[in-house]
């Protein structure tokens, strides 16, 4: 999308990360996490509640740092002493759980700080960019409201507005639709099928396995800090090798999520 | 009638409410809300009543009727005194901007993280305990007279100048706790979205953080100035003349006390007013958060 992933070279994987640790206090997240994304690809992280998936998306965002462990964005080591945290975000996206969308400020104004804060652009520049992202994910007439005149699900489509304004390289998304209405969830599904189809590169923390296995080229089962077992959705979610894998997946079919 | 005896409405009885157009409820709770304000209203009545009454019948009444509320001697003063306030006024209003200024400075300085810049929050702390320690008074005196005794050529030894620092540097630290907690009510997710989005630490503070956090602590900002603007007589120490100094040397010119009585009437009028205002705004910040908007 941006001017940086036009010019890289698309044999260079967007995002690697290797041998990824992390603790809080005594407790390990990250047990040393290996995972690589291609260029345009959409990956599926999923796994139960303390996993480290959260936490994985916060570390490559720089948000939380590594304890051990490398993480580059194309060929750039984000992990390397002395890098500047706001220019590496810039190029990173991320939309949480909760919005955390500004709320004290309208929707346009929302999607317009960044890019006119830490990207420089003008009025108008950052204006017209949002104006026209809005417009796309139909939000539209809703750029003059605050955000406790929408709904959920306007909310977190705005949210991800916001995150696509900064045009990144990369998108993680951590379990946007958990705290949705069940019928909300669909709208934000969409617009990242639709994200997905414009060759967004994305890594996606998610418990809906059905939107898991239709979008994702991959799926990584996270469990205890380490990636148990990925591969293609059909695969993963007919034939998982691992046992807890097979567990996981039973329980998540028991809850009738899948 | 069937409210007062508190039971309930017999047959005819709700016939004649449902023709005199009312349901039986809203009657009911209409004449419950009249009865209430007659006894409140009797019993306030009856309250400073009685409290005159004692008053006016104690032994020493006359005297202090003379020496306190005296027409002749309120005639004579009112017209110094009023316009000394506008001196107050002027405090209040060249102080207060300082205020806002340093005391959000201080607040910022404390709510920075990391080790790094341990010693400035060290000092804005050490800063916000000593300015609440020691009583505003000592302050006042302590510059208003110690600083020009040191006789430094370039510096001012205008009263009015340290009235104005005293009551900045005491007040500051007051108004930096209510801004610091306005900063700390504001839930880090939204420090951390702006951050996320590539926003400096202070881009995220002042664009984000800041915003949220002032909205919130009007109210007790407000209160704080309802302080401020009565403390301002304390300059009067060192010699500023405004309302109280003028008062003071009306009641030494007459040896009567009612210049005090006035002074105080005019803080009534500035004051309570200022004091409603902040009441409506607390039930309207409380009536938002109830309605879970911002």
């Amino acid at each position: 999308m941006s001017a940086a992933s036009v010019q890289s070279d698309s044999a260079v994987p967007a995002l690697r990360v290797e041998g990824a640790w992390k603790s809080f206090g005594p407790n390990p997240v990250l047990r040393g996490i290996d995972l690589e994304l291609a260029q345009h690809e959409v990956v599926c992280l999923i796994g139960a509640s303390g996993s480290g998936k959260s936490t994985l998306l916060r570390c490559i965002n720089l948000l939380e740092p590594v304890d051990a462990g490398r993480i580059y964005l194309q060929r750039e080591e984000l992990t390397a002493p002395g890098i500047d945290v706001n220019r590496v975000r810039r190029r990173i996206g991320i939309v949480f759980q909760a919005f955390n969308l500004f709320p004290h400020m309208t929707v346009l104004a929302n999607v317009t700080l960044a890019p006119r804060k830490a990207l420089g652009l003008s009025e108008r520049e950052a204006r017209e960019r949002a104006v026209a992202l809005l417009d796309r994910f139909g939000l539209g007439d809703k750029r003059d409201d605050y955000p406790d005149r929408l709904s959920g699900g306007q909310q977190q489509r705005v949210a991800i507005v916001r995150a696509l304004a900064m045009e990144p390289d990369l998108l993680l998304l951590d379990e946007i639709t958990s705290a949705l209405d069940p019928e909300l969830v669909a709208e934000v599904l969409n617009v990242i099928r639709e994200l997905a189809r414009a060759g967004m590169t994305m890594l996606i923390a998610t418990h809906e396995m059905g939107f898991a296995r239709d979008i994702a080229s991959r799926v990584c089962f996270l469990d205890a800090g380490v990636i148990l077992e990925q591969g293609l959705p059909g695969e993963m979610f007919s034939h998982p090798r691992e046992a807890r894998t097979q567990q996981f997946l039973q329980r998540i079919v028991e809850a009738g999520r899948l | 009638m069937s409210a007062f005896r508190g039971g309930r409405l017999d047959q005819g009885e709700l016939v004649a409410l449902r023709q005199a157009g009312l349901p039986p409820a809203g009657r009911r709770r209409d004449r419950t809300a009249l009865r209430s304000t007659l006894v409140a209203l009797l019993s306030t009545v009856v309250f400073f009543g009685v409290v005159g009454w004692i008053v006016v019948h104690a032994p020493g009444w006359p005297a202090v009727q003379r020496s306190f509320l005296n027409g002749t001697v309120w005639a004579q003063s009112a017209p110094d005194i009023v316009p000394a306030f506008s001196v107050n006024v002027e405090l209040f209003c060249i102080a207060e901007v300082f205020i806002l200024v340093l005391a959000l400075i201080l607040a910022v300085l404390r709510s920075l993280p990391g080790p790094v810049l341990f010693p400035l929050r060290l000092l804005a702390t050490i800063y916000a305990d000593f300015f609440r320690a020691v009583p505003g008074v000592l302050i006042i005196y302590l510059l208003g007279f110690g600083i020009p005794g040191l006789q430094i050529n370039g510096v001012p030894n205008s009263p009015f100048f340290y009235a104005v620092v005293s009551l900045t540097l005491v007040y500051s630290a007051y108004v930096s706790e209510v801004y610091r907690a306005g900063i700390q009510s504001v839930h880090p997710s939204q420090d951390a979205a702006a951050r996320s989005l590539g926003l400096t630490q202070f881009q995220a503070l002042r664009y984000v953080v800041l915003p949220q956090a002032v909205r919130r602590v009007i109210p007790p900002l407000l209160n704080d100035f309802i302080g401020l603007q009565k403390d301002t007589v304390l300059v009067s120490y060192i010699g500023v003349v405004e309302i109280f100094r003028q008062s003071q040397i009306d009641e030494a010119a007459t040896f009567n006390f009612t210049p005090y009585i006035v002074t105080a009437l005019v803080f009534l009028v500035i004051t309570v007013p200022l004091a409603r205002f902040v009441d409506v705004l607390i039930a309207r910040d409380r009536r938002r958060f109830l309605a879970g908007a911002r």
